[in-house]
């Protein structure tokens, strides 16, 4: 009952909005756009760390990949779409592939330093090849987004696109955790050693959770690419990176939902932070507050909001147990 | 590859030892705080650039001498870093391990917004702490501050040795890097020895912030890149060796200043695919020990 309501207000949203005076709708909206592309990230990121326990600080690198092969297969090449959509997904999803290689033999803080640099290295080759990437000025008047002939110019379209995809892509999350490649997945994030002991593969599954969590990534680039129509290096820095890290921590780590609610709410939280009367005063205070909920989310609620929802266990559910380090 | 001999190596080398140097302190903060609380901290650049700020305000709003300030802003970086360690770190290590460098990031983050909402985000001039006439050996150069970096690292460096060497509290402190339960039961207060291995590490990344502030300029992001690069320092030596954490800190400094002359655009990307490589190759760095999992 409830979920059908939810379900008939996120369809009526646009129209909704239209019913306060004044409300600068489409601004809401382009938001709310933002938001989904950047749950969609958050979801890919969470089924690497929340569910494989593979760390990466670096996936606005995968969300620049998807932007940057979105943005010159339809400008440059002129394919449309609806077709340069999934393209850029695989592609960020083959750049994934390769990522976790290496990742195969590295673990934790290794693992974290890779990815890192991996982020910060891709604006840079974007730099780099000024010729293709239109360097720093980056790629400007992109081609809006269009199905069957009809372009996606105005919000409120690109809103049920937007729709459409992470819906699929929740759906598909959720059929992924819950199948045996899931459980794989959390095999692997709890004990590598007891995983590989019970027959997973950890080449296997290790390589294609980089690939899947980097196609959502793309998928994402893609939308975003075509919803503001103008990309550069700028745009995909690695404070992103760190801002969709803090998304999955505050919504839940290893939560399907969690990761769209935690995306939705660090979106909104810039945006309160310059308009709303109280909140304005302290503008300059907003990466503190950033840094502080992620603090305090670690320290206090492990789980994030998924798990203070379903209040059950608050703690996150690995071993809590530290292994004393071994002497050698 | 021609080219690699028509590159003016000498001086090169020189200017990515000085470099290097630096990004060897922070590494080695970054690896000691790694071994005695097994915490991988993001936030070593970001308490050093706060340091560097703390330095700033005692140096120019005070009008204190270089040494002194230098001497107060040890003493600051010591105590935030233990501060840390007993408030935050404490806490979060107990969880999964995600679960500290997660917290570590927030603190970066709250450094940074807090340094740039008291001391703005624009570019500061930090005071020379030494000026003068460059010197010269043949045809190479290396500036005064240059020098002043090589000295001050060479002296940490045999401080910390001699330290760890012979001090019981440094030994200590490897005792608790090598098997925290043990050093426990042989009576050493393994908190505490948290608590310094932290400050240690805090004030060694400090003595970065206020070496490099004076080139670099004073802004919250200006320990960013040096902060990665010393990361990638620590890693490419072993992040379980604080030997390698100096001698990958250098290496880095040189491969930055060699692709910095070659191709400034690629800096970044060059030190990391090399990275990438050698970890690949040897995936507990150049001189670290493989870590054996117990089941």
């Amino acid at each position: 009952m409830i979920k059908g309501v939810a379900a008939v207000l996120v369809l009526l949203l646009p129209w909704l909005l239209g019913l306060f005076p004044g409300a600068p709708v489409s601004y809401i909206l382009y938001l709310v756009c933002l938001a989904l592309i950047y749950a969609i990230v958050a979801l890919g990121l969470n089924l690497l760390i929340g569910f494989a326990g593979q760390v990466s600080l670096g996936h606005a690198g995968f969300l620049a990949i998807g932007a940057y092969a979105s943005a010159l297969l339809t400008q440059r090449l002129g394919w449309p779409f609806i077709l340069a959509l999934p393209t850029a997904g695989l592609v960020t999803g083959a750049v994934g592939f390769l990522l976790g290689l290496p990742a195969l033999r590295l673990s934790g803080p290794y693992l974290a330093l890779v990815t890192l640099g991996f982020g910060l290295a891709i604006p840079q080759l974007a730099l780099w090849r000024g010729d293709l990437t239109g360097g720093a000025g980056g790629l400007r008047e992109l081609p809006p987004a269009a199905l069957l002939g009809l372009e996606l110019r105005s919000e409120q379209t690109f809103y049920y696109l937007a729709l459409a995809v992470i819906s699929l892509l929740t759906l598909l999350a959720y059929n992924l955790v819950n199948s045996h490649t899931g459980r794989a997945f959390v095999a692997i994030r709890d004990s590598e050693i007891a995983a590989q002991a019970m027959g997973v593969d950890l080449v296997r599954y290790k390589t294609m959770v980089f690939a899947v969590s980097a196609f959502y990534a793309g998928i994402a680039g893609s939308l975003y690419a075509h919803l503001i129509r103008f990309i550069s290096p700028e745009s995909f820095t690695v404070f992103l990176s760190v801002e969709f890290l803090t998304m999955i921590v505050v919504g839940g780590l290893g939560s399907v939902p969690g990761s769209i609610v935690g995306a939705l709410f660090l979106t909104a939280l810039p945006e309160l932070f310059s308009r709303l009367p109280l909140l304005k005063d302290f503008k300059n205070l907003f990466i503190v507050v950033f840094g502080a909920i992620l603090i305090l989310t670690m320290l206090y609620f492990p789980r994030g909001l998924a798990g203070a929802w379903s209040g059950r266990r608050w703690r996150f559910p690995t071993r809590v147990v530290k292994q004393p380090s071994e002497a050698t | 590859m021609a080219w690699l001999l028509t590159l003016p190596w000498g001086q090169l080398l020189i200017n990515g030892i000085a470099l290097g140097s630096l990004y060897a302190l922070t590494a080695f903060g970054i690896v000691l705080i790694y071994k005695t609380t097994d915490v991988l901290t993001f936030a070593q650049g970001e308490t050093a650039m706060f340091s560097a700020f703390i330095a700033y305000t005692l140096l120019t709003n005070l009008g204190l001498p270089f040494v002194p300030a230098f001497v107060l802003t040890l003493v600051f970086a010591m105590g935030l870093g233990a501060l840390v360690e007993r408030v935050l770190i404490r806490r979060a290590a107990q969880g999964a391990h995600l679960n500290a460098i997660i917290v570590t990031i927030g603190l970066a983050l709250v450094l940074v917004g807090g340094a740039g909402a008291v001391w703005g985000y624009e570019l500061k001039p930090f005071p020379d702490p030494i000026t003068g006439p460059p010197l010269r050996l043949g045809n190479l150069v290396l500036t005064q501050l240059g020098a002043l970096i090589l000295a001050i690292t060479i002296l940490l460096m045999l401080l910390l040795f001699a330290f760890f060497r012979y001090s019981l509290t440094g030994i200590a402190m490897r005792a608790v890097a090598q098997n925290r339960v043990a050093a426990q039961l042989m009576g050493i207060p393994v908190d505490r020895i948290n608590a310094l291995g932290w400050g240690v590490g805090t004030a060694l990344g400090a003595v970065t912030g206020v070496l490099i502030a004076p080139t670099n300029s004073l802004f919250p992001g200006m320990m960013g890149d040096v902060a990665i690069k010393a990361f990638a320092g620590a890693v490419l030596g072993g992040i379980t060796s604080l030997p390698g954490a100096v001698l990958g800190g250098i290496i880095l400094g040189v491969i930055d200043s060699v692709a910095g002359f070659q191709a400034p655009e690629l800096r970044t990307t060059i030190a990391f695919s090399i990275l990438v490589l050698v970890l690949v190759v040897r995936p507990a760095g150049l001189l670290g020990r493989k870590e054996i999992k117990k089941v």
